[in-house]
């Protein structure tokens, strides 16, 4: 399991450099260019775990669509090449509290939950057959659900877009 | 993961190895066979002229000595550019090309790594160009390269859905995703009561063929889809400020990328390196021509239509994707389904 380990190590320190690249960042344009490392090594670590279709899916989902659409936004209204003064404010004391309080819940959470959990070392690659089967039979509800709730969410949004 | 046990190491690296160097090789390889008898030849010849004729037998040295020219230019970079993005965004836009031959088998045992993912992992690499493009049209500092980008990324965003759709049909009635599973049910299947020449999909899925081939010349920015590269509006889009080799970076990505859904076209419809009676041994020998004769046929069509209609408006552009293909995709998808269950 050592190889495991050290690309693990790797994979998030290049992650925590560019998060921390995100939010320090005096130019908005490569601030969503580090997210882009950052969901990348999401990616990665699902890899690492034998999970390809996840891994896949934050491939084309975070960095193919949601990533381009932030750059899309950015660039149609303004993104002036070079440093932008005003992308700071005077609420870090605040960001800070809410993030270390995020992190300890999270923490608890994921320890309480698989703390003592070993990954097995003949980790198969997940099929996407038996992804697929997990959803439709054993989560249908939470599926369908979150599908009305995305539909709503669509509809929402051409109802508030257009004026007429 | 067996090779992290430490047992054949030094055959992993070497296999890993080898197959990286024909995927790089494959790249430029596909993109001036492809520039060669497309863009040169077939167009001079739609247009009753002789093309290019003087480097090589009948000029078929030309984009050879054109790739040497543009590595001996001078590597420039506009005065306002954002230098690191600027030289990044061509490396992003070869990545994903070069990601996407990962996938494609050409034959039973020749691919480079048969993921269970296949096509859904080619469709999420293909997607990434995106991001270089829109990079190289911001860090340009020029409004053309700016708006040529924008274009860019709201037509790929269009066609992406598309493309997925109509691939889905094709998952469907093959029930896996695995390009080379995708072969194999093409391979064994049957059709009009006969398993002489297996199911290729085209005859079944050719509506999905259809929307397919359109989505991937709009996802390949060839005309009639060329609105982010439009030369009499733009110059030439994000590649207005690009010189010497990260232009060619750039030429590569788009032939390369254009060899590659030839490729996935020919394994999803036309039954990939699959012809019939070959097995075994022999159709890992002949695969390569098999496919690569599938390969030039569906280049054929992109390029046919590519030279022979005008420019769409962007509204046009938009309403063809989101009035015409995805409804007509999502039809199919439902009647595959149905049949699938049915029959």
């Amino acid at each position: 399991m050592l190889a495991q380990n050290v690309i693990f190590g790797a994979i998030a320190l290049a992650m925590a450099a560019a998060a921390l690249r995100v939010v320090t960042t005096k130019n908005i344009v490569h601030a969503a260019l580090y997210l882009v490392v950052v969901l990348a090594g999401v990616a990665a670590l699902y890899i690492l775990l034998a999970a390809e279709f996840t891994a896949v899916v934050q491939v084309l989902v975070y960095i193919g669509a949601i990533v381009v659409l932030f750059l899309f936004g950015i660039m149609l209204t303004r993104a002036p090449i070079g440093i932008t003064s005003d992308l700071d404010n005077n609420q870090r004391g605040l960001a800070l509290v809410v993030s270390l309080f995020l992190f300890g819940v999270l923490g608890a959470v994921l320890n309480d939950a698989y703390g003592s959990t070993k990954l097995a070392s003949d980790n198969v690659i997940q099929k996407s057959a038996d992804v697929g089967n997990s959803i439709f039979q054993d989560y249908v509800i939470p599926f369908e659900v979150i599908s009305i709730l995305l539909l709503a969410a669509l509809i929402g949004a051409v109802v508030i877009a257009r004026r007429d | 993961m067996s090779w992290m046990l430490g047992l054949d190491l030094t055959a992993y690296w070497a296999t890993t190895t080898i197959k990286v160097l024909v995927v790089l090789s494959l790249i430029p390889a596909g993109a001036i066979i492809l520039g060669y008898v497309f863009l040169l030849k077939m167009m001079s010849w739609m247009q009753s002229r002789m093309g290019p004729m003087e480097a090589g037998p009948r000029g078929s040295l030309q984009l050879v000595a054109d790739g040497v020219k543009f590595m001996q230019k001078e590597d420039i970079f506009p005065a306002r550019a954002d230098r690191f993005v600027f030289a990044a965004a061509p490396i992003v836009v070869l990545m994903s090309t070069f990601l996407l031959y990962i996938v494609i088998p050409a034959g039973p045992r020749l691919i480079v790594e048969d993921l269970d993912t296949g096509i859904f992992f080619a469709l999420a690499v293909s997607s990434l160009s995106v991001l270089g493009i829109l990079m190289a049209g911001w860090s340009s500092a020029n409004k053309y390269s700016l708006i040529g980008a924008l274009r860019a990324a709201g037509q790929l965003i269009a066609y992406e859905l598309p493309l997925v759709l109509a691939v889905v049909g094709v998952v469907v009635q093959a029930g896996t995703m695995s390009l080379q599973g995708i072969v194999h049910a093409q391979a064994d299947g049957e059709i009009f009561g006969t398993g002489l020449i297996g199911n290729p999909y085209i005859l079944t899925q050719f509506v999905g063929f259809v929307v397919f081939l359109a989505a991937a010349q709009a996802e390949l920015t060839q005309t009639p889809f060329d609105m982010p590269v439009a030369e009499s509006e733009l110059v030439a889009g994000y590649m207005t400020e690009y010189t010497g080799f990260r232009f060619l970076f750039f030429f590569m990505g788009e032939f390369g990328t254009a060899f590659a859904f030839s490729a996935i076209g020919a394994t999803l419809f036309l039954g990939g390196w699959y012809v019939p009676g070959v097995e075994g041994t022999l159709a890992d020998i002949l695969g390569p021509f098999v496919l690569g004769a599938k390969i030039m046929s569906i280049a054929f069509l992109i390029f046919w239509i590519r030279f022979s209609y005008p420019r769409f408006r962007e509204d046009q552009l938009q309403a063809f994707a989101w009035k015409y293909l995805i409804p007509i995709s999502l039809v199919n998808i439902m009647v595959t389904g149905i049949l699938k269950v049915v029959l």
